[in-house]
């Protein structure tokens, strides 16, 4: 049994198949990327698996428990993190407390011991502060700790959104374009992450992304989607080579 | 300009970031404990009626400040703690009771609002609270058995303890002050614990919320319920205050004048809720003043200026008669809001942080330093 697997998953928005019976699995420990030209349906799964939306058909499985019926707040409690394409961040609010949301899914805090900020809360604050500290240490946030969002460049914020996905503490994460806006650096930092995430926190990565040299550094698997449909599925250069790809990204 | 060095996670966590909030705060503290010695009872009575407001103001700021979902019914929330204060005191309930009873039924009445307010945002959901309003204002006015309707009900001197406490006691003053300070204090540590930052969360927003494993609708019931229950222990003090109760006090205009409290306050931190309530207090004698004086001072000017004696009574009448003027002070409140709006979002609280800046900078302040920014493009679509 796969650790994550993806059975006959189909989107249909009327007459449009954004995502067509797609099936895959991802090993436990392996980076998986999933790549394909604009509009191939790769944010679409995505979007499934963190259940913004409702899967026409199919069914997805996380360590052998299926999910598919699971409310969208459940999936992160499961250890499933996600990053956004176009960032969401809690734009007014300081890169402290966006990393501390993070750390949502481990709070066992009630209403009244919070109104009187019990020390139970207390310390389970302090745990919370310390994971978190982790992660900055680990993504070099420290200059940025107590800076609002909103005043944040853009490079930056990419990364606080997967230090708030990493302060879960996922099993799986799932990074939509890690490196879409930043620069060759910033790219270079992100695909050494990346790699860390599998070889330092052993957490398993399933990833959309468009530029193919961060694909090669990183990926262990590579799926290539166009019109919701699986071309290929294997190593990246196996995929790249594949007529199929081929024909989706240059024409026939 | 001070620079903290942060040395323990602690530092992250306390109230007071370091001893210079302690003094401030303590002072002013000493100066609110002494206020009844010194002020006039008329100040005294302003006073009691900034605390109240205060303390809406915070339970509002949680509510449309820190979860995002804004509220034109809190009057409505006030009216329901007010009217269970004076209907249980007919039966002799002991104040320590019927205060919790009018919170805990506000707070369940603010949750059971929450949810249909769940499929709402934005406008769409300042109308449905509107609507909420006019519904209790029209059960208050109907419902005769319990709210005696339109002839109002007269609340009984509080009695705490066997001792009877008047509403423009000290005792009373020092009653209201507490329950602010407790409501602030509270509010302070739910914003530094998980619930907090989930309300902050919602509001910034509500997709990245929920795949953070915040369950948004739970938390949009809590926040509206915690809300309301504040709300309501203020309708209590609100009710003792006024000695008497009738549904026209507690219309629109009221959920309106909330609104301008957190609006001129500044909705991004506690201390707006309490300069905003200190402003609408405030304001009203000002207008008062301006009704009584401003004719007479405008025709001693023109007389000054060699207008004649029957020119400067003419102008002196016209004044005043667009001074009396009916909705006048609805108009005053409205062009109030549209100037903080357009010139200083960050409210009371905001400016008072620039000048603060200003003098820790100086001569360095540049002026752009809190313009607002254009920010990135969010999407929309998964909402």
């Amino acid at each position: 049994m796969s650790y994550f697997r993806a059975e006959n998953l189909s989107l249909h928005f009327g007459g449009l198949k954004a995502v067509d019976a797609v099936s895959f699995a991802v090993e436990k420990g392996e980076i998986l990327s999933i790549i394909g030209p604009n509009g191939a349906g790769k944010s679409s799964i995505f979007n499934l698996i963190s259940r913004i939306y409702r899967p026409t058909s199919g069914r997805i499985f996380f360590e052998d428990q299926d999910i598919t019926e699971e409310p969208p707040y459940d999936i992160a409690k499961l250890g499933i993190a996600r990053t956004f394409q176009n960032i969401e961040l809690f734009e007014n609010a300081t890169v402290l407390s966006n990393l501390l949301v993070g750390r949502h899914r481990h709070s066992t805090t009630q209403l009244w011991q919070e109104l009187l900020f019990l020390p139970s809360v207390r310390a389970n604050e302090k745990v919370h502060r310390r994971r978190v500290e982790q992660v900055i240490e680990f993504l070099d946030l420290e200059p940025y700790r107590d800076k609002l969002i909103s005043g944040l460049p853009y490079g930056v914020r990419k990364v606080i959104e997967l230090a708030r996905a990493l302060c879960s503490e996922p099993k799986l994460i799932l990074l939509d374009e890690p490196s879409s806006g930043l620069n060759v650096e910033e790219t270079d930092d992100m695909s050494f992450w990346i790699r860390d995430l599998k070889n330092e926190l052993g957490v398993t990565v399933l990833m959309v992304e468009h530029d193919m040299s961060l694909v090669n550094r990183v990926s262990d698997r590579v799926i290539a989607l166009n019109y919701g449909r699986v071309l290929a599925m294997g190593s990246p250069a196996e995929v790249q080579q594949h007529p199929d790809v081929v024909a989706a990204y240059l024409g026939a | 300009m001070r620079f903290l060095f942060k040395t323990d996670y602690e530092d992250d966590i306390k109230l007071f970031p370091h001893s210079g909030y302690l003094v401030s705060y303590g002072i002013l503290l000493a100066l609110l404990l002494i206020a009844p010695f010194v002020l006039s009872s008329y100040l005294m009575s302003q006073l009691v009626f900034v605390c109240i407001y205060a303390t809406v103001g915070v339970a509002l700021l949680i509510l449309t400040g820190f979860t995002g979902q804004a509220s034109l019914g809190h009057a409505a929330f006030l009216a329901i703690g007010a009217y269970t204060a004076a209907y249980l005191q007919k039966y002799n309930v002991p104040f320590p009771v019927y205060f919790l009873a009018a919170g805990a039924l506000t707070g369940l009445i603010g949750a059971l609002v929450g949810f249909p307010a769940l499929r709402l945002t934005g406008i769409y959901l300042v109308i449905a609270t509107i609507s909420f309003a006019l519904i209790v204002e029209e059960i208050l006015a109907r419902w005769e058995s319990v709210t005696h309707g339109n002839e109002g009900m007269r609340v009984k001197t509080l009695s705490l303890l066997g001792v009877t406490v008047p509403r423009d006691s000290p005792t009373f003053y020092f009653l209201c002050l507490s329950v602010l300070v407790l409501t602030i204090v509270g509010t302070l540590n739910l914003l530094r614990s998980p619930t907090g930052r989930a309300f902050v969360a919602i509001r910034d927003s509500e997709t990245a919320a929920r795949s953070m494993g915040v369950n948004v609708a739970l938390y949009k019931v809590k926040s509206f319920a915690i809300s309301a229950a504040i709300t309501g222990f203020a309708g209590v003090l609100f009710a003792h205050k006024l000695s008497f109760i009738s549904p026209e006090m507690f219309t629109l205009q009221l959920s309106i004048e909330f609104i301008i409290v957190i609006l001129i306050g500044g909705t991004f931190s506690l201390h707006g809720a309490v300069l905003g309530a200190i402003f609408i207090v405030m304001i009203d004698p000002f207008l008062t003043y301006l009704k009584d004086d401003l004719p007479g001072m405008i025709a001693g000017i023109a007389a000054t200026f060699g207008a004649g004696p029957a020119t400067a009574g003419n102008i002196q009448s016209k004044v005043a008669s667009f001074a009396s003027l009916n909705g006048l002070k609805g108009a005053i409140y409205g062009i109030i809001i549209v100037l903080f709006v357009l010139f200083e979002p960050l409210g009371l609280y905001g400016r008072w942080l620039k000048i603060k800046l200003f003098f820790q900078l100086f001569p360095l302040y540049k002026r752009a330093t809190f313009k607002r920014q254009k920010i990135y493009v969010k999407s929309e679509r998964n909402r």
